[in-house]
């Protein structure tokens, strides 16, 4: 809005964080892709059963979803590009009550990079978040709920406390 | 630190702030214009632009006598500090994994060498 000094037409809100890990960059991105599940956190979930599994179907174009023990599937996203081993983008269409929306389109962005000590620097950045604000009508509603956003963003808050302390 | 997640969220648990922020959404606006647009008085809606002010959700600026109240973009401070805590937290897991698996795979391939330093 031209009445919002601060906010450029063009303004990402960007999420970015990096890590390093002592195994090499194909190694790396398989273990990111294919074995998603086992780093997950449990406690965010979608489903209405818990999750079994977190699933990144192998391709550009393919499925972001999890399956729950009870056989359930959610979606999550989509995989917008699948370059082993170096960069992968999955599409995070969670909207701001946690379930499915086709319409919105936040990019989870993994690049891949080797170092010179065999391992590898995973650098992730969550881009457009910001489109996030055009959900008016849901970011309202998220509020409502104590198992929405607010719910698991409380639980978030308090896990990260534990963690710190 | 800024405003605290709780302050954030006591201030959206509110139905009729939330409309406000819903008004406020389409372009600035003064106590007397929301209050007319609401089923609520005028010194109550300034009641709870107070609370939103004081959680960071909006902004004010005063030209002459008129005092005009925006959202704050910054607001999104809530979803960005939302994310980052989740990937913090979820590449931390991941970066475990990959020392259990960097330590699981260098077992079979070569014997640890002894290097004299190990504590």
């Amino acid at each position: 809005m031209s009445s919002q000094p601060s906010a450029q037409p063009d303004s990402e809100v960007v999420v970015r964080r990096a890590v390093h890990v002592p195994i090499p960059p194909e190694q790396a991105f398989a273990l990111f892709t294919a074995r998603m599940t086992e780093f997950w956190p449990a406690e965010h979930s979608i489903g209405s059963a818990a999750i079994a599994e977190v699933v990144v179907e192998p391709a550009a174009g393919g499925r972001w979803f999890e399956r729950g023990v009870d056989g359930s599937e959610c979606d999550w996203g989509r995989v917008a590009r699948w370059n082993p081993p170096g960069e992968l983008v999955l599409l995070w269409q969670l909207g701001a009550d946690w379930t499915f929306d086709p319409t919105l389109r936040t990019e989870v962005e993994v690049d891949f990079t080797a170092d010179d000590t065999g391992g590898t620097l995973v650098e992730l950045r969550h881009r457009h978040l910001e489109r996030y604000g055009e959900q008016a009508e849901t970011l309202r509603g998220i509020f409502d709920s104590p198992g929405g956003w607010t719910g698991i963003l409380a639980h978030f808050v308090d896990h990260a406390r534990q963690v710190d302390a | 630190m800024p405003t605290s997640a709780a302050a954030v969220l006591d201030a959206l648990g509110d139905a009729t702030r939330r409309s406000i922020l819903e008004r406020l959404r389409d372009g600035p606006s003064a106590v007397g214009v929301l209050a007319s647009q609401l089923p609520i008085s005028r010194p109550a809606v300034s009641q709870h632009l107070r609370v939103l002010k004081e959680a960071e959700l909006v902004l004010e600026s005063v030209a002459g006598t008129r005092h005009l109240y925006r959202i704050n973009p910054a607001g999104f401070e809530v979803v960005r500090g939302y994310f980052d805590r989740f990937w913090a937290t979820t590449l931390h897991n991941f970066a475990a994994l990959a020392q259990a698996e960097a330590a699981t795979s260098a077992i079979p391939d070569t014997q640890p060498e002894r290097t004299g330093d190990l504590t």
